[in-house]
């Protein structure tokens, strides 16, 4: 039962860098959406090969790409700074795809309706378009936001002490006897933090669908 | 210090995390399909046991399912060097998501499918496997496409059980010559010649199954 205890001390440190990660991701997505959908053939195309080589290389090249060998001047990242920018720059570009994604199922007569009401391009955009958007995308962030939890387990090979390191330091400091407890009892964790959240989303769908209809 | 000279090693680590990709895919999609058969199965012995690995194996971290198989089952008596490990351990991960796939795939199949298959006089038996698993397979097949690529970046989890593949490789050759952010580009660039192109064919095989079945 210590186990439990000792895993979940390092809780607080996942749910903090998913948070981070996430809202780096959902700001940071939303320039690379611009890109994605821009009027320029050149700027798309740009954009969209951004997002795929972001998404190409696995997370935890990303990581030790940043916290080893990321120097600007005397300016290094800290385990948890490589660990935030590095999920968030992967998170930018999986929601940048999800907000894409978002309004091209927007039905082309919500564009030709306001602009029939006279709303100028920018307001089309950020009163009509984008909140409707944003709707559709939900629930596909509320999915990649479960995958984000699972993923913050990596920032532990760069030294960020959340669960999974918590759990590897006991193991370390008891061999033998407890080679397996700490690693369920981490998974056990992870279990009980997706399986609410996964509900959740499944409601979340079930009414924006619902309501859709 | 030329890292040109040490593109070969790369190359050696790249062949291992291929075979990790190859190995878990074969057998996770296998073991996906049998899974995604047990959750729609009537038998209730059959449907909870495969529903309650799938969900666990799905909100499990991939890393914590190596270190368990890795760290935790040589407490139990079953010791495995890294690269079975890695294999079982990665197996298990694309086995859980993989029978999510097969499972929308199956589902996605009209029921007017059954209803047909039946009214014609054929068996359960050739109804499901000849009627509805074929359709259900081929829908399942571009997000399978896209777990495979996802499947080739998480062997590179591997290197945290110290199996030698692309990833270590890099964190070895960063560690002798100490250019990190040169070594770590031209890893990530690997990983990217491989998985882009790949995530382009799929794109391509989902737009053109979607046009068939139009």
């Amino acid at each position: 039962m210590e186990v439990i205890g000792i895993v979940l001390l390092g809780l607080p440190m996942t749910l903090l860098v998913t948070a981070a990660s996430f809202a780096f991701g959902a700001i940071g997505g939303i320039p690379l959406m611009l890109g994605l959908r821009s009027r320029h053939r050149v700027v798309r195309l740009a954009v969209r090969l951004v997002v795929d080589v972001i998404r190409g290389v696995p997370t935890i090249v990303w990581l030790f790409l940043l916290y080893f060998g990321f120097a600007i001047g005397v300016f290094r990242f800290s385990s948890l700074g490589a660990a935030i920018v590095g999920l968030g720059v992967i998170s930018s570009a999986y929601l940048a795809e999800m907000y894409r994604g978002g309004f091209a199922t927007l039905p082309k007569g919500q564009l030709e309706a306001a602009q029939a009401l006279g709303l100028g391009r920018r307001t089309t955009f950020v009163r009509v378009l984008a909140p409707q958007a944003l709707r559709t995308a939900l629930p596909s962030a509320a999915t990649y936001l479960m995958a984000l939890i699972k993923d913050s387990s990596i920032a532990s090979t760069v030294g960020v002490i959340e669960m999974v390191a918590a759990a590897t330091a006991y193991s370390r400091q008891n061999p033998g006897t407890a080679g397996l407890t700490p690693f369920l009892a981490a998974a056990a964790v992870y279990v009980v933090i997706s399986v609410p959240l996964a509900i959740a989303t499944r409601r979340l769908d079930a009414r924006l669908s619902r309501s859709h209809a | 210090m030329n890292l040109a000279d040490y593109l070969p090693q790369l190359g050696q680590g790249l062949l291992v995390s291929l075979q990790l990709t190859v190995i878990s895919v074969v057998a996770g999609y296998a073991i996906g399909l049998a899974f995604a058969l047990g959750v729609a199965s009537r038998n209730p012995w059959l449907r909870w046991p495969a529903l309650v690995l799938v969900e666990v194996g799905r909100s499990i971290p991939a890393l914590v399912v190596l270190y368990i198989v890795y760290y935790g089952l040589p407490s139990v008596g079953i010791l495995l060097d890294s690269f079975p490990a890695a294999a079982a351990g990665l197996t298990f991960t694309v086995a859980a998501y993989s029978s999510e796939m097969f499972r929308a795939g199956i589902r996605s199949v009209p029921k007017g499918q059954t209803e047909a298959a039946l009214a014609l006089g054929l068996s359960r038996r050739s109804v499901f496997g000849r009627v509805v698993l074929p359709q259900g397979l081929r829908s399942a097949i571009p997000p399978l496409m896209g777990l495979a690529i996802q499947s080739f970046q998480g062997t590179s989890l591997a290197y945290s059980i110290s199996v030698n593949e692309l990833m270590s490789q890099a964190y070895q050759i960063s560690a002798v010559t100490f250019q990190y952010l040169q070594v770590y580009a031209i890893t990530g660039l690997i990983y990217v010649i491989i998985a882009v192109p790949s995530t382009w064919a799929s794109v391509y095989v989902e737009h053109r199954l979607a046009r068939g079945q139009a």
